[in-house]
């Protein structure tokens, strides 16, 4: 709403939010994450992660985000996806202020989306006050009235169960996350390279939910059921000078198996890849920039911008060739940083669900 | 005196049963009552008839500053009762040249900018022409007067100069010399004789003065409604 | 386009012969523009103040939640609200003193803030980061920062504590500091607290606010209106008016020169279409060839316009100020829009006052008409005409009194009255001069008569212009007169005790109590108390007078039951003020049920009194009943009755021993001369608008005199040639013009007082509220009579001298031009 050029989801976090948009900025493309880190911890290789506490902040790095989509259905089978998202993000380095000095800044995004509607909405909040946050241990995230709680009985470190409501103008929903797998640790450990330099981050995710519970658009709600998936990520400054956005995956396939794609744009063209395949009986394997191949093959026009709404994505080394098309084409969040963001199906060597993630258009 | 030979050559004027009649308290009086009459390209033609008699009628509905009720007048090849308003000005601009006895100048204009006027808007300037008519009509030393600081013959001779400044095809003139002395009105006509052989046009001169009317290659009588 | 351009040097070579007719045209556009424009750019000036104002975080276009007892409420409830599904956005507010001067100072926290509150520093902009983390910001308007006489980023002291660097946004109003709201609570010593919830706009499921905030916090729903808007609508509805009544006279002018210039030019125009120009390009030249001159005099207008909005604004910012609370800001802003439709007014208005002559040009006869113009007939057809049209204009007065309800209703009965007062004024003329010839005896008297009679038809649009402009003014002064009297009186009443006093809090008002109970000069302590509440949907105050008989002496009742007084007392009676009964159409008898801190409070309307001056509507009750009804209400303020001698000894031990400032403690006679200040200061641009109508009516009619002037020669000629001699002819010219002039005034002086009954029965009760007695004041009559006649003189004089002058020479040239 306020800001304007090719800021997004994620981008809200390195700075964006404060930054503006200048020239340099919008050369730079995906302004605020092209920023320096300084004061703020470095993202290092060999990080031992421990739970809860790792589910909580991490006030020392600038930004961090609790992420979870979800592909849903009801029980005539018409498809649903909903997207639960708390960013936060530092707007100076050092110890945690109290009150109104505190130094952090949240923002909320939700949306749920039907083959014919796409609903979003965003919130903002300032951090010290109790309007937003979250704590690892019960862990709770919240903004506004949107939340995601633990749930007893406890499971372990899956962390499940949860639950997950947010609502808008025109939506709502309020499901129950179950998951009997453990957390799935991405890159290298945890490390997530997002370049051939040093931009990464540490991220874990839990692909392994499944979700029940209740849908609404426009008052009429629906019982759903379903796979969701949460990602948990945090760092100081995530993007190379030089890339201009993202386009990420993750997919569950019919079969059981799991994966997690994306590629970082890159001004030359040669885009970096990455990704992790995660096998049923647990087992994973960490694909290489080489190893994925993912070819735009038709476009969408959405407030001026081409956006890639369906691809070809190809692992020759596991033997996969898919062709994903969204649920909806026009999944587009026009919040203050816009992005598309939506629920996907696929088919072809293997078949399946999952979600699209496209910044920096 | 005879209608002319309806020979078309050489004529620029050719005028055929032409009618008009108005209405004055509530009576229809007809003035021309089928007027014939020819002007040839260099000839002088004198129009004379008593007061009345429809004479400057006759020369408003030739110059298209009125409409006939029936008949034909054609200027050259153009029919002027077939014409819409904005073409009729277009003749005038172009074709015709009109000298009145108001004089008719603008007062705001200087004597030189009236006398080019109608040949700037008609667009058709000729500086030569220009040249000779102001040496002809002797108005050399006026040019940068103004209309209000002339005698009446002056004025006139600039209203001459006005109307031939086009190189018409036909001038006419609707008692030209009334407000002058006759010693004036003598060298006005004069001169605009000159002119008009000089250039070749036409000329019909209204007049009342059977004095002047002698003077010009021909005469015609409006009696009646209709050319004696 | 050749063709066009050597048509219009024709048109144009007019005005270059008549450079007095192009002076007229002109300044007759001008002051038009001028004018007009000059008044919108005061009307804008201050509806901007008053966007920026309701646009302050919170003003009233927002919804918004506040303490329901107190000032403020805990920070918690905002967090909760929030989690519950509430779109709100804090607030804390409180004064600030830099350099002894008291400022609002508002918190707002700019990452909630709602997007159509505006005026903050907002998510994606650079500002944000530098407002929120220390030192922070002070925002604040170009105006404020040049009234603390510092630089932007300068940080200057308060309440003992280092304020963030400045810095100037503009839209925000003058004396309002906006900061972080963090910061904001440590300024004001008040943590964790907020004054406000600011409601934004985004709509989703939400609880209900008494499940979350119990009876802690009330809604306050928006206003599409502001309060100020609509507060000072009738203030700027008088402005528009005065305008609107400058643009039309100025028009006047400028219909009497064009008409003239087409008079002079039309054999021009007949020369013009002889010598081959078409109709439709003629009337393209002129139409083209009057923009070209209403652009520069529309500019030149405009300029005006400036200086004149310039000069009046102080008065305009005091009045506004003085009655409604309103901050304009001292110097003169403009948005380009505001040039765009001076312009435009400028063409639109000359296209009207020539649309007569243009429609005459587009069927002009290419031969002149051969018999003379029969002036007499035209002029009587014209006049019965008119006078038909005034009979309407009359007849649509009548109906807008009857059956209007409203201030547009109001000022439409004044324009149609003023309307068909001009329509019908030729016709009067027109009587009274035949009345004249009638008994004229000599023959030149005849002639005078008769020739006054022909010249109605040139001047009457002049003679009409003064009319308006005279009419007015009688109105105006008189009604500005009448209130001056009656307010005097007024306030005569209202301030009946002899001191008033504020204490800063209910605890040193006891203290001021027992220290004034032990003075014997003190013969009555009266408390005062207000409290404001809200009646059929509108604010209202609730006055407590205390039973006492400075109050049951002086109260300027208008009407009331017999025992009122006795009947307040019980507490279940009040007297309400005249605006607050004829908006609700309340009469003595009538019961109203006024909400209260412990539920409705029924009260019997006993009395009308006047209480002029007062946007909100007010009613009074005893004072003892009002604190039992609002207990939370502040017992500050009392009256004293002290003797007159003793009054300064009083006030100044009143301000040694309590600390008191010239503003808590004032004696009446302070408080009247302040009251009288603010009062003659809201008429001042009325009496400037009213003097620059009357200079706009001067010029129109010295210049139709003046173009007259020169049509007339061919009249004067014969007289002359017959043996009367300049100086003579010269004489009965002037007074030819002085008695139309005359007869002008004399029919306006009753129509001004019929405008001015209009104003106070009519305009002013809906505008205000009130209606004032109408008084007639003769001097004043007579002065205004004087002024116009010495108009009338002064725009007749400079052709009456350019006749006497006139060389014989001039006169001559009449017989030899004249057709």
């Amino acid at each position: 709403m306020n800001g304007s050029g090719p800021i997004t989801r994620r981008g809200f976090v390195g700075g964006a939010l404060l930054a503006g948009f200048g020239g340099k900025a919008l050369a730079q493309g995906f302004a605020g994450l092209g920023e320096s880190a300084d004061g703020f911890a470095p993202v290092v290789p060999g990080r031992t992660f421990a739970f809860p506490a790792d589910h909580g902040p991490h006030p020392e790095f600038r930004i961090e985000w609790w992420y979870v989509t979800a592909n849903l259905a009801d029980a005539n089978g018409v498809a649903y996806g909903a997207q639960w998202t708390l960013f936060r993000q530092a707007i100076a380095a050092g110890g945690p202020q109290e009150g109104w000095a505190n130094q952090q800044i949240w923002m909320g995004h939700a949306a749920v989306t039907r083959a014919d509607a796409h609903r979003f909405s965003q919130t903002f909040a300032r951090g010290g006050v109790g309007q937003a946050g979250v704590e690892a241990e019960p862990f709770h995230a919240w903004i506004d009235a949107w939340e995601m709680r633990r749930l007893v009985p406890v499971n372990g470190e899956n962390i499940a169960p949860l639950e997950l409501k947010a609502s808008g103008a025109d939506f709502s929903y309020a499901l129950r996350l179950d998951a009997d797998r453990p957390l799935v640790l991405q890159g290298d450990g945890g490390y997530s390279r997002k370049s051939l330099r040093e931009q990464a981050s540490y991220y874990y995710s839990q692909p392994h939910y499944t979700a029940k519970g209740i849908l609404t658009i426009d008052d009429r709600p629906v019982d759903v059921t379903g796979m969701a998936w949460l990602d948990r990520e945090w760092s100081s400054q995530p993007l190379a000078s030089d890339q201009s956005g993202w386009d990420w995956l993750s997919l569950h396939f019919n079969a059981g198996d799991k994966l997690m794609l994306y590629r970082m744009r890159q001004a030359d063209g040669q885009h970096y890849g990455s990704g992790k395949w995660i096998a049923p009986d647990g087992k994973t394997d960490l694909l290489a920039s080489a190893d994925i191949m993912m070819t735009p093959l038709t476009f969408t026009e959405i407030e001026k911008r081409k956006i890639p709404t369906t691809w070809r994505i190809a692992i020759p080394r596991m033997a996969l060739s898919i062709e994903c098309t969204p649920l909806n084409a026009r999944s587009w969040m026009g919040t203050s940083f816009p992005y598309w963001e939506g629920p996907i199906r696929f088919a072809g060597s293997h078949t399946g669900v999952g979600y699209l993630e496209m910044t920096g258009y | 005196m005879t209608n002319g030979s309806p020979s078309v050559t050489g004529q620029v004027l050719h005028v055929t049963g032409l009618t008009k009649s108005y209405r004055t308290a509530g009576e229809e009086v007809a003035v021309l009552r089928g007027v014939n009459l020819t002007v040839a390209a260099g000839e002088s033609v004198a129009l004379t008839g008593e007061s009345g008699s429809g004479k400057s009628t006759l020369l408003h509905l030739i110059a298209g500053l009125d409409a006939a009720d029936g008949g034909e007048i054609r200027l050259a090849d153009a029919q002027v009762c077939e014409l819409n308003d904005a073409a009729r000005a277009e003749l005038r601009r172009d074709r015709l040249g009109l000298v009145f006895q108001q004089f008719n100048l603008i007062p705001s204009l200087t004597v030189e900018d009236n006398l080019v006027f109608q040949s700037r808007i008609a667009g058709r300037h000729d500086p030569a022409w220009h040249h000779e008519l102001v040496e002809r009509l002797g108005l050399g030393s006026l040019l940068k007067r103004y209309p209000e600081q002339l005698s009446g013959g002056q004025q006139q001779r600039v209203a001459i100069g006005r109307a031939l400044a086009v190189k018409p095809l036909l001038l006419l003139a609707d008692e030209p010399t009334g407000n002058l002395d006759e010693d004036t009105a003598d060298e006005v006509l004069a001169l605009a004789r000159d002119l008009v052989t000089r250039s070749g046009c036409g000329f019909l001169l209204v007049t009342h003065s059977a004095r002047l009317a002698v003077t010009l290659d021909r005469q015609v009588n409006l009696h009646a409604g209709v050319i004696a | 386009m050749k063709r066009a351009l050597w048509t219009l040097a024709v048109l144009l070579s007019h005005w270059r012969r008549h450079p007095m007719q192009l002076a007229t045209l002109l300044i007759g556009l001008i002051s038009a523009t001028a004018l007009w424009s000059g008044v919108q750019a005061l009307n804008q000036q201050a509806r901007n103040s008053y966007d920026r104002a309701a646009a302050t975080f919170g003003g009233t276009r927002t919804a918004m939640l506040v303490a329901n007892s107190g000032v403020s409420f805990p920070q918690q409830l905002f967090v909760d609200l929030r989690r519950a599904g509430w779109p709100v956005s804090p607030v804390i507010e409180g004064r600030i003193q830099i350099e002894g001067r008291s400022f609002r100072l508002l918190g707002i926290e700019p990452v909630t803030l709602p997007a159509e509150v505006g005026n903050a520093p907002t998510i994606g902009k650079a500002d944000l980061q530098s407002f929120m983390t220390p030192p922070g910001e002070m925002l604040v308007a170009p105006e404020t920062l040049s009234d603390l006489k510092l630089a932007e980023g300068a940080r200057p002291q308060a309440n003992n504590a280092l304020l963030p660097p400045l810095r100037v946004q503009p839209n925000l109003v003058p004396g309002v500091l906006v900061v972080d709201i963090g910061i904001a609570q440590n300024l004001l010593k008040m943590p964790d607290q907020l004054s406000r919830l600011l409601i934004g706009k985004t709509t989703s499921k939400r609880a209900s606010l008494e499940s979350i905030a119990g009876d802690k916090l009330r809604l306050i729903e928006p206003d599409a209106e502001t309060d100020l808007e609509r507060l000072t609508d009738s203030f700027h509805l008088n402005l528009t008016a005065f305008g609107l009544l400058s643009f039309v006279v100025g028009l006047f002018i400028v219909n009497s020169a064009i008409g003239l210039a087409f008079e002079q030019r039309l054999p021009v125009l007949r020369t013009l279409r002889a010598c081959g120009v078409s109709a439709r390009m003629l009337n393209v030249v002129l139409v083209a060839e009057l923009v070209s001159l209403a652009l520069v005099a529309g500019l030149l207008g405009l300029a005006c316009g400036y200086f004149i909005a310039a000069a009046l604004l102080p008065d305009v910012a005091a009045s506004l100020r003085g009655l409604y609370g309103a901050q304009i800001p001292g110097h003169l802003t403009l948005k380009p829009q505001w040039w765009f439709a001076g312009i435009a007014i400028s063409i639109l208005g000359a296209l009207a006052a020539a649309a007569a002559s243009l429609a005459k040009a587009l069927r002009l006869p290419l031969l002149a008409a051969a018999q003379p113009y029969a002036w007499q007939q035209a002029q009587r057809r014209w006049l019965t005409y008119q006078s038909a049209l005034a009979l309407a204009a009359f007849a649509a007065a009548g109906g807008f009194l009857w059956f209007g309800d409203s201030l547009i209703s109001g000022f439409a009965v004044l324009a149609a009255l003023m309307l068909g007062a001009a329509l019908i004024l030729p016709t009067f003329l027109e009587f009274m001069l035949s009345l004249g010839q009638r008994y004229a005896r000599q023959p030149v008297g005849i002639w005078f008569w008769a020739d006054s009679r022909q010249q109605l038809s040139g001047l009457s649009l002049a003679l009409m212009a003064l009319l308006l402009a005279l009419a007015v003014n009688v109105g105006v002064s008189t009604m500005v007169e009448s209130f001056s009297r009656t307010f005097l009186v007024w306030l005569d009443g209202r301030l009946a005790a002899d001191v008033y006093v504020n204490a800063a809090n209910d605890a040193q008002a006891t203290e001021i109590k027992a220290w004034l109970r032990e003075r014997p000069e003190v013969e009555a302590i009266l408390p005062g108390g207000r409290a404001d509440t809200q009646l059929a949907g509108a604010p209202i105050e609730v006055l407590g007078l205390p039973d006492h008989a400075t109050y049951r002496d002086n109260w300027p009742l208008l009407q009331s039951t017999e025992d009122a007084w006795n009947r307040l007392r019980p507490g279940d009676a009040a007297l309400v003020s005249e605006q607050l009964a004829r908006r609700l159409h309340l009469s003595v008898g009538d019961r109203i049920e006024v909400p209260a801190s412990g539920g409705n409070w029924t009260l019997n309307v006993v009395g009308i009194y006047a209480d002029y001056g007062n946007p909100k509507g007010q009613i009074a009750v005893n004072f003892a009943a009002l604190t039992r009804r609002y207990p939370e209400i502040p017992l500050t303020r009392m009256g004293l009755r002290v003797a007159s001698e003793k009054i300064p000894t009083l006030i100044s031990a009143l301000q040694e021993k309590f600390a008191l400032d010239d503003r808590n403690v004032a004696d009446q006679a302070t408080m009247k001369a302040e009251s009288t200040r603010i009062f003659n200061r809201t008429f001042a641009v009325t009496a400037a608008l009213n003097a620059f109508t009357l200079g706009v009516a001067g010029i129109a009619l010295l210049t139709s005199l003046l173009t007259l002037a020169n049509s007339r020669l061919p009249q004067l000629a014969p007289l002359w040639a017959l043996g009367i001699t300049r100086r003579r002819l010269a004489v009965i010219e002037l007074l030819k013009t002085m008695s139309v002039a005359l007869i002008t005034t004399i029919f306006a002086l009753p129509l001004g007082l019929l405008v001015a009954w209009c104003l106070l029965a009519v305009v002013n009760v809906k505008a205000f509220g009130w209606r004032l007695p109408f008084h007639v004041f003769p001097t004043q009559l007579l002065w205004l009579a004087g002024v116009a006649m010495a108009a009338a003189l002064a725009a007749a004089a400079l052709p009456v001298i350019r006749l006497a002058r006139m060389q014989p020479a001039s006169l001559i040239r009449i017989f030899a031009n004249e057709r």
